[in-house]
């Protein structure tokens, strides 16, 4: 009972998710089965919060290690959380908009938590220099085919591709070095693109006829018993 | 139904002339028809735009798009751009009559075009656009249940080594042997999206074995419902395990919804805890080579898959094996081992079977109508492009 109620629920809503494509006016259904998983998240989104709070007060009640950091998190949690709640700082009342310009809420956000985002965004540089410097060692026969591939679309990318190869006659443009890259681009890479997407789109169908038929119940917990 | 144009209709709106007037010739042969395939709620309509909608020194600033309902005052529904021939009005109803007319706009006079006459969107049951979708589907479908069928009359079924999947256990055992923690990253989407769900399928297979070897694993996550889906898995993995008591709901832990925000808690828990070995499966977005490549340098054991293609040069590059795309769907029967599982797997050889014959296909006819000029192959080439062409 406690998994047939699920299965249930799963077969007959992935049934109709898959008519609805087919069934035009079956199409309001389906998107009302997707708004249900909206208010879903949102109650458990409660959950999230309260597991949130659990974690760090018991971390920092029990003087865990680097407790310290718990009491930014809630300390933020709770700022934040009052500043939304309460409209401080709103530039109108308590009717106006929580993001209006000016209000506490949207203060924090840009200047703190926008320029945080981007500074994490940001360490992406560094990690695809040290991941490349990784990728391109010509070890064996497919890193360096991997090498030459991304030295000319580098190459090709930049204006220095073009001052490089621009004396290739044009009757040989394709051995351009910009040329070459778009061609990279377009056709090996692009090939190779398609091909796992059709793969992906397979293995979509094989996991959701699984799930929808049952045969894959690992997510409510495995097999009854 | 395409309904033709009738008498003119005196314009709705206003516009203060200024003192020269710009004269400009009204848009012509207005139509409006029906949106085909749709639930009875959408109209299209088509015009010919003003003589004077030019793209260099055209005098036409915008077009208005006035609708009557049911015979009543003609109101602006919409303004275009210069140039504009094609409107699709949507959210209507299909009890109720509809008539449009276009008017032109120069800077201060306006051209109304003729009133198309009175049409009633009408709803369609079946999508006939998406016929061959439907007709492919099926066989997949189809085939992937008669090998589902197949597996379980007890056929031996042959699926390729995988060889992140085949590591699975290995990573589990050198977290086991040096006294880790095992990381498992679902992404960052919710429990709507099927990478998700795919990664708390290898969960529940990966947290068995987990809890076979009494391995610590530690689960932070970006969504609510993945942490309430994760902590069932692992429980029961536990429960079939046979140690309930080793089971602790700290196991798996909400951080936030928040993109760069959780890619800080987990890369600070990388850097703080050194797991040994680190899952990194389901939907992930530019954090991808952050998380990974930060697992790279406290030398953990990387398995990551993912069906985004575009983050999949980042995992190739900063782990140690990679799941490319289907292989993450697959995983979770492949580890199973189950023959009706295994079974859905060769089902999907059938649809790979039909790519593989489009494209082969499509290139053989493609070549030979471009040397040849054959009309017939040229015929044949553009049916197989409609059948594998998605159009609603």
């Amino acid at each position: 009972m406690k998994r047939g109620v699920p299965l249930i629920i799963t077969f007959v809503v992935g049934t109709v998710l898959i008519f609805s494509v087919f069934i035009p006016p079956m199409e309001n259904l389906g998107e009302n089965f997707t708004l249900f998983f909206d208010i879903i998240a949102v109650f458990a989104f409660f959950l999230g919060g309260g597991n949130l709070l659990r974690v760090h007060l018991t971390k920092l009640t029990r003087r865990k290690r680097d407790w310290e950091y718990s009491i930014v998190t809630i300390v933020g949690f709770f700022f934040m959380l009052a500043c939304g709640l309460f409209k401080i700082g709103n530039p109108g009342d308590i009717s106006a908009s929580l993001t209006a310009e000016g209000s506490w809420f949207q203060t924090i956000y840009d200047n703190v938590f926008v320029p945080l985002g981007s500074t994490m965004y940001a360490l992406l540089a560094f990690f695809v220099a040290s991941a490349s410097y990784r990728a391109f060692r010509a070890k064996n026969r497919e890193a360096t085919i991997l090498l030459i591939a991304a030295f000319i679309i580098l190459l090709g990318r930049t204006p220095l591709g073009t001052f490089v190869t621009g004396w290739i006659p044009d009757s040989f443009s394709v051995l351009q070095i910009p040329n070459l890259a778009i061609w990279i681009m377009n056709s090996p890479n692009l090939a190779g693109q398609r091909a796992i997407m059709i793969g992906i789109g397979l293995g979509v169908v094989s996991m959701s006829l699984r799930l929808i038929l049952g045969i894959e119940r690992t997510y409510l917990g495995g097999e009854d018993k | 139904m395409v309904v033709p144009a009738r008498a003119v209709p005196e314009p709705a709106d206003s516009l203060k002339a200024d003192s020269v007037e710009i004269i400009i010739a009204p848009p012509t042969s207005p139509v409006v028809s029906d949106f085909k395939y749709d639930d009875g709620n959408s109209l299209i309509l088509t015009w010919v735009p003003s003589i004077d909608d030019l793209p260099v020194g055209g005098k036409v600033l915008s077009y208005h798009i006035f609708r009557s309902d049911n015979g009543g005052e003609a109101k602006k529904i919409a303004e275009l751009i210069p140039g504009a021939n094609y409107y699709k009005d949507e959210d209507l109803y299909s009890d109720t009559n509809y008539a449009y007319h276009v008017v032109a706009l120069s800077s201060n006079s306006r051209a109304a075009s003729f009133q198309t006459a009175s049409i009633r969107p009408q709803r369609e049951w079946v999508n006939l656009n998406l016929k061959y979708l439907f007709f492919i589907a099926l066989i997949i479908a189809a085939s992937v249940i008669y090998f589902i069928e197949t597996a379980k009359r007890g056929k031996k079924l042959f699926v390729r080594k995988i060889a992140g999947l085949e590591a699975v256990d290995e990573a589990i055992g050198r977290a086991t042997e040096m006294g880790r923690t095992i990381l498992f990253i679902p992404g960052i989407h919710d429990m709507d999206d099927v990478q998700t769900l795919a990664a708390i399928t290898i969960l529940g297979r990966v947290s068995r074995v987990v809890a076979d070897y009494d391995t610590k694993i530690r689960m932070p996550v970006a969504r609510s419902l993945v942490m309430t889906a994760a902590r069932e898995t692992i429980k029961a993995s536990y429960m079939s395990a046979g140690r309930p008591d080793a089971y602790n709901d700290d196991m798996v832990n909400y951080v936030t919804d928040e993109q760069f925000g959780y890619v800080a808690a987990v890369d600070g828990i990388m850097v703080r805890e050194k797991p040994a070995t680190i899952f990194l499966l389901g939907a992930f977005f530019a954090e991808s080579l952050i998380l990974a490549e930060t697992g790279n340098s406290v030398g953990a054991i990387q398995i990551a898959g993912t069906a985004r293609p575009a983050q999949l040069p980042f995992f190739i590059a900063a782990c140690d094996f990679t799941l490319i795309g289907e292989e993450l769907f697959a995983a979770s029967a492949y580890l199973s081992g189950e023959p009706k599982q295994l079974g859905s797997l060769k089902g999907q050889d059938v649809g790979k079977g039909i790519a593989m014959l489009a494209i082969l296909l499509g290139v053989l006819l493609s070549t030979i109508a471009a040397v040849g000029d054959t009309e017939t192959i040229t015929d044949i080439l553009n049916f197989i492009t409609r059948v594998f062409t998605v159009t609603n």
